[in-house]
């Protein structure tokens, strides 16, 4: 807390903080008020004096309506849902194990293989999108989920391993050497001893690796064709506006409803999507 | 075990297995063996394939033939590709120096107790968290001309007298995705500041106050320095993200009015995609390359420098 005066407090910390708290939240009361407000009211200009900006008296479900009867919505939401369960699923069997070797097995190339994976961790999508797609054709996977499913593992695999790693360096070694002792081959002290104790790191890698993949958009954007396929930021952008037409109602509704899941998600792990979100730029 | 059901032969094989992978060396090359062929077949593959491409003269189902260095000539004198490489420099600049004030700022303001903490941090990741281009529509139909809520706040406020057209204006519409790009990073940077606040012991600003030290001295003298590395790995990662942004400048203007607010990764897109010119939406998309292995070498000794520490 702020020591000295009243307004000592409010001048260096309550004011400061409201308004960060009231800038980072508006545009999402302002999807939510949107969703609900009829057309009629929706398209008043800013400067007629029937604008009413905060509040509407006739709330609707008609852009939700419009949402799911008119557009594949509920399809776009199985389909993002789908892709970013699996797509995680791979990349933290592939990071737990990957983690566990870089961490804790001495073999030649260790160190080096562990800062490529590094590197890989900050290739960006927007780099190798374009022959990405030729190759994705060429192995026959344009328009299908699959095609997703296989490489959002590339972003998300790395992110996994490294934040694995640190899970695990922090396991005592004893431990594992105990479970040896006893007769339990090294398979086994990895799958019986070392990974259960890093269960909380394999839930924080998962969750945000469940937000990363749900907010992709680029691979999904050029991979993707069929309306059927797409999933939610896509379908959005490319359904609900026509030419220069905008469906601000049904647009508004989209993502907010597109947003609610992993939100949800965030809202039961916060302290393991924290932990995942920091552990992630300290490795 | 399992194996106590399983026909002799199979036991036996079961068993060289399993003594294989007591060697350390098997182990590690067996489990990191997804991992490689996944990053091998869509990051390595991918990369020398886009070499090819830049190289070449293809079209969408049409490969090319060799060309040398002709694409990265001609995109050179493209003077919409120069427009977007100072873009891309002065967005990621900006944005940067923004995101990392504010966010310390909050960091700072966070890193005290009050009531509703948890929740209050909870609630300010939620622009990092939801997906960027469903909040961008809502900083799209925010900035609307005619129905913009902005406009509208600035006007009652006594601040204008008549619209901003904020999208339509080439430099406004620069400004615009800049004050999007902050408002996503912020809560980014606040978060992994805090965490890194909070390893920062107590007592030493205490052991400053009792020397005497003003607040400004105990955070520039204190706070700052041992902050400092993570500061360091969290301006890089955002460094890279925003440098490589495509999300954002896609929703809010694709990149107009009149190509003023392309950065890389949109045009790329838009040549490379968009009229099917993949020779050259590669090369453009390549050309980031050089930057990006700059800040990665930046990162890789700043690193080491702070292990060998």
């Amino acid at each position: 807390m702020v020591e000295g005066a009243l307004w000592r407090r409010w001048v260096f910390f309550y004011i400061p903080l409201t308004l960060f708290v009231f800038v980072l939240l508006f545009p999402f009361y302002w999807m939510l008020i949107t969703t609900f407000r009829p057309d009629g009211e929706l398209y008043q200009p800013w400067n007629s004096p029937r604008y009413q900006p905060f509040w509407t008296a006739n709330p609707t479900l008609e852009h939700i309506k419009y949402l799911f009867e008119e557009t594949l919505f509920s399809k776009w939401l199985w389909n993002t849902m789908f892709i970013a369960a699996i797509s995680t699923m791979i990349s933290l069997f592939c990071g737990v194990l990957g983690g566990y070797a870089l961490s804790r097995l001495n073999f030649p190339f260790a160190g080096s293989l562990g800062t490529g994976i590094f590197i890989t961790y900050l290739v960006p999508q927007t780099l190798l999108f374009i022959p990405l797609a030729e190759i994705i054709r060429n192995f026959k996977l344009g328009d299908s989920p699959w095609a997703l499913i296989l490489t959002y593992p590339t972003f998300l695999i790395p992110f996994c391993t490294w934040l694995m790693m640190g899970y695990f360096k922090a396991v005592p070694r004893e431990l594992e050497e105990c479970a040896r002792i006893d007769g339990a081959s090294r398979l086994q002290a990895m799958l019986y001893i070392i990974i259960p104790v890093a269960i909380p790191g394999i839930l924080s890698a998962g969750i945000f690796a469940f937000t990363l993949s749900w907010n992709e958009f680029i691979y999904a954007l050029v991979f993707l064709s069929s309306s059927e396929q797409k999933t939610v930021p896509v379908g959005v952008t490319s359904e609900l506006i026509r030419g220069d037409v905008f469906f601000w109602g049904p647009l508004m509704a989209g993502a907010l409803l597109g947003s609610i899941p992993v939100a949800m998600v965030y809202s039961f792990f916060v302290e393991h999507y924290v932990s995942g979100l920091t552990g992630s730029v300290k490795g | 075990m399992v194996t106590a059901t399983m026909p002799a032969t199979g036991r036996q094989k079961t068993r060289t297995r399993i003594r294989v992978l007591e060697d350390e060396r098997w182990l590690a090359l067996t489990l990191l063996t997804p991992t490689a062929v996944l990053l091998g077949l869509f990051i390595a593959y991918p990369f020398i394939e886009g070499v090819y491409l830049s190289l070449s003269a293809s079209r969408v189902g049409v490969p090319g033939e060799f060309v040398g260095l002709k694409n990265f000539e001609k995109i050179w004198n493209d003077g919409i590709f120069r427009t977007a490489v100072w873009n891309t420099f002065w967005y990621t600049g900006i944005t940067t120096v923004f995101k990392l004030f504010l966010g310390l700022w909050l960091a700072l303001l966070l890193n005290r107790h009050f009531k509703g903490k948890a929740y209050i941090r909870a609630a300010i990741l939620l622009p990092f968290i939801i997906p960027t281009v469903l909040s961008t529509f809502a900083w799209k139909w925010m900035f609307d001309p005619t129905f913009s809520v902005i406009n509208w706040a600035l006007f009652k406020l006594g601040f204008i007298s008549a619209r901003i057209n904020w999208l339509g204006d080439p430099d406004l519409a620069m400004t615009s995705i800049i004050i999007v790009n902050i408002w996503r990073g912020i809560p980014f940077f606040a978060i992994s500041l805090l965490a890194g606040l909070q390893t920062i012991s107590p007592e030493l600003q205490e052991a400053a106050a009792i020397d005497g030290a003003k607040p400004w001295q105990r955070f520039w003298h204190v706070t700052w320095p041992l902050l400092l590395p993570v500061t360091m790995v969290v301006v890089l990662f955002s460094v890279i993200q925003t440098f490589a942004d495509f999300q954002l400048v896609y929703v809010m203007t694709g990149g107009g009015p009149a190509n003023a607010t392309h950065l890389f990764a949109t045009y790329a897109y838009q040549i490379g995609i968009g009229t099917g010119l993949l020779s050259e939406g590669a090369a453009i998309s390549l050309a980031m390359f050089p930057f990006l292995l700059l800040i990665v070498i930046v990162q890789l000794l700043y690193i080491r420098r702070v292990e060998v520490r």
